[in-house]
């Protein structure tokens, strides 16, 4: 059974500060640190509220109909099942899954880990391992001018924290799975995933959000990651809500000397999604994959934003991201690039490109380099266009249908971004639900 | 007959390439169209293929009585008509043997023959490969992705081995060959030849004609066939070059 606190007004601005004041209220016995992240961030989201177009970072993505949805904030998860492709506990990983945003542990499948690695909810962690998030909650990821992560800050309840102590290494995927159980519209979930990988430490985690119904249901998640001198970490950022979902994420890194990072992003989900996803090279030699995907149909919306802040030198970071877009699908893709004037021998390259299958499908791209070091290697390019016609012709004239020879080019397109997944079993899950998606009609039919 | 062309014509972008083309071809015939550049030898071998950017005015092309021109190129292929391209496409991220076996799983469906599984499939392509002396490694990489010329040009023999078709048009299948290649490429062809397929080999230059021998060839000048005979024919042209038989022409015309 899902409770559900009351609120005087349930939409605007005004449901989210009484659903935040309530929390606060409730929350009175916290540790000073965390009552402090909760007010400032209530006091930045109602100063502020929710971005309109007249931002120039929100010029392209109107979250208007957000801002005037009704909402309501569950305290504890819908019973639910797992809904089909959703789960890799069958493939390996250790699956933590959530529901309407609460740790449901019936529903996760717990595998013996590593000493030294710690994968806990959230709520428990607070009382558990407070001592760690107050060391890093909310420090690499600083409000800024983002209002949803000020509003993730004011009423985050659960989530998970990852940690790898040094020298730890973990072959088992962390799975973090965020479940959608609403019936009803309105739903409102502040996700918040801390993943800490200390000195030479290994990780892969996966986060997918997902839903069981229809109802209209706004996920506003936050990820924090720490990657700290020579780790490793891979990340896997799978979207399948319903097309009646908000998904508004922000994913926020730091990266120490030597450190990897390899962050893959897959929309295929929702009604309107904004991804932003920052990395700051903060340290020498650090080497960063930024790797995405989404599939735009109907009037989706899928928007990333990314940052990569080159802050020292000799570090590389490659970005890739591919769209396909049918029907009315949108697709919006601003990345950013800086390069400070101590970050000589960088090596920065963006690739970004759209696929469009439809004449009423379309991109806002903006590669946004900003170099302030003259000895530095920094290439981008965007592209926008069509089915290359030749390939779709050779195809056919070998004897493949016009369908699926365009299936199979639109998959190509795909696939080059899929295969960069880490470990081969994300990758190949992961391929199988694009595969499908491709495979309809609206994707295949020109 | 396998293959009846009558009066063709045809354009691309508003200008006319094909003026009127007539030709036969019977089962277990092989012919050679020949002809100097910008003839229309390669819009011919797209028309026959169905390529969309080519528009035909006029005329007929049946194959096994059934008029081709109605149908999409995916439905010719399935008819039984291969079209080894002058420049074939490179289609990254598309696997050579997955495209292929798709391929080739349609033409069964058509034909009324169930699917060949994946297993038979590879077993059955590293056969055709060593007809080529393609290295298996070829049959995982993409489409043409990387491929030299050479590589290409024997890519698509390999894929005609494979799917077997009752009409092959070898679009300058020598160009960028080296004499080795060429020597295999033609090799592979010549395996491939029954009494109940053809063969239409279109080239600039007589050189693969000694080692793919046709029982006709035609020279193709400025959109239509204006002289036809045996391989002599062609070993003629070699010698001599095509201002003879385009003299020829001129003199017949005017008479």
């Amino acid at each position: 059974m899902t409770t559900e606190t009351q609120n005087p007004k349930t939409s605007g601005l005004e449901a989210y500060i009484t659903a935040a004041e309530a929390l606060e209220k409730s929350e009175s016995h916290s540790p000073g640190w965390l009552r402090q992240i909760r007010s400032a961030g209530l006091a930045h989201f109602a100063q502020r509220g929710f971005p309109t177009i007249r931002h120039e970072e929100w010029r392209y993505t109107n979250v208007a109909p957000l801002a005037e949805m009704p909402v309501r904030f569950p305290t504890s998860g819908a019973e639910v099942e797992i809904p089909e492709g959703c789960s890799m506990a069958g493939l390996g990983a250790m699956e933590l899954v959530f529901v309407d945003g609460f740790f449901a542990p019936s529903l996760s499948t717990l595998r013996s880990l590593p000493k030294g690695l710690t994968v806990e909810p959230l709520a428990s962690a607070l009382r558990n391992n407070a001592a760690l998030l107050e060391k890093h909650l909310t420090r690499y990821a600083p409000i800024g001018e983002n209002p949803f992560s000020a509003l993730n800050n004011a009423l985050f309840s659960d989530g998970c924290l990852v940690h790898a102590s040094k020298g730890v290494t973990c072959e088992v995927p962390i799975h973090l799975l965020f479940l959608s159980g609403a019936q009803r519209d309105g739903l409102c979930t502040q996700p918040r995933v801390l993943v800490v990988a200390e000195e030479n430490s290994r990780i892969c985690v996966m986060e997918t959000f997902a839903g069981v119904g229809e109802a209209s249901v706004f996920n506003n998640a936050l990820t924090e990651i720490s990657v700290a001198e020579h780790a490793r970490v891979e990340h896997i950022k799978l979207q399948l809500e319903n097309f009646r979902t908000y998904h508004i994420a922000l994913i926020e890194a730091r990266l120490g000397r030597g450190a990897w990072l390899g962050q893959h992003s897959i929309a295929l989900g929702s009604q309107l999604s904004r991804h932003n996803i920052h990395f700051s090279l903060d340290a020498e030699r650090i080497d960063c994959l930024l790797n995405g995907l989404y599939l735009s149909k109907g009037t989706q919306l899928h928007d990333h934003h990314t940052l990569v802040d080159h802050r020292k030198p000799h570090c590389s970071s490659h970005e890739f991201y591919h769209g396909i877009l049918t029907e009315k699908g949108r697709g919006v893709f601003n990345g950013k690039i800086f390069v400070r004037p101590d970050a000589q021998k960088t090596d920065a390259k963006q690739t970004n490109r759209a696929l469009l299958l439809s004449k009423d499908a379309s991109v806002d791209t903006k590669p946004q380099l900003e170099i302030f070091a003259d000895d530095v290697k920094c290439t981008h390019g965007a592209t926008i266009g069509e089915i290359n016609k030749e390939a779709l012709y050779y195809l056919r004239a070998r004897g493949i249908g016009a369908p699926e020879a365009r299936a199979m080019l639109t998959h190509a397109f795909a696939t080059e971004i899929i295969s960069r997944i880490k470990p081969d079993t994300i990758r190949d899950h992961v391929n199988a639900l694009v595969h499908a998606r491709i495979s309809q009609p609206e994707f295949s039919h020109a | 007959m396998m293959l009846e062309i009558k009066d063709l014509r045809a354009s691309i972008n508003g200008r006319q390439i094909l003026k009127g083309i007539n030709l036969t071809i019977n089962d277990g015939e092989v012919h050679a169209i020949m002809g100097p550049n910008g003839s229309g030898k390669s819009t011919l071998s797209q028309v026959i293929a169905g390529h969309p950017a080519y528009e035909v005015e006029g005329g007929e092309v049946l194959f096994n009585g059934k008029n081709l021109l109605e149908l999409a190129p995916e439905e010719r292929a399935r008819e039984g008509v291969f079209l080894a391209f002058q420049y074939p496409v490179e289609i990254p991220g598309v696997n050579n043997l997955y495209f292929l076996r798709a391929a080739f799983n349609e033409i069964r469906k058509h034909r009324g023959l169930p699917e060949m599984d994946a297993v038979e499939f590879l077993k059955m392509s590293k056969e055709k490969a060593k007809l080529l002396e393609l290295d298996e490694s070829f049959l995982k990489r993409s489409v043409n992705e990387g491929f030299s010329g050479g590589e290409k040009k024997r890519n698509e023999i390999f894929q005609m081995a494979v799917l077997e078709p009752r009409m092959a048009v070898l679009d300058e299948t020598d160009s960028g060959l080296d004499i080795d290649a060429l020597k295999v490429v033609a090799a592979g062809v010549n395996t491939l030849r029954r009494p109940d397929n053809a063969t239409l080999v279109i080239t600039h230059y007589q050189r693969l004609l000694d080692y793919i021998i046709p029982d006709f060839v035609h020279v193709l000048a400025d959109g239509r066939i204006i002289k036809s005979g045996d391989k002599g024919l062609a070993l003629e042209l070699e010698s001599r070059g095509y201002d003879w038989v385009l003299e020829e022409d001129k003199s017949l015309s005017r008479a």
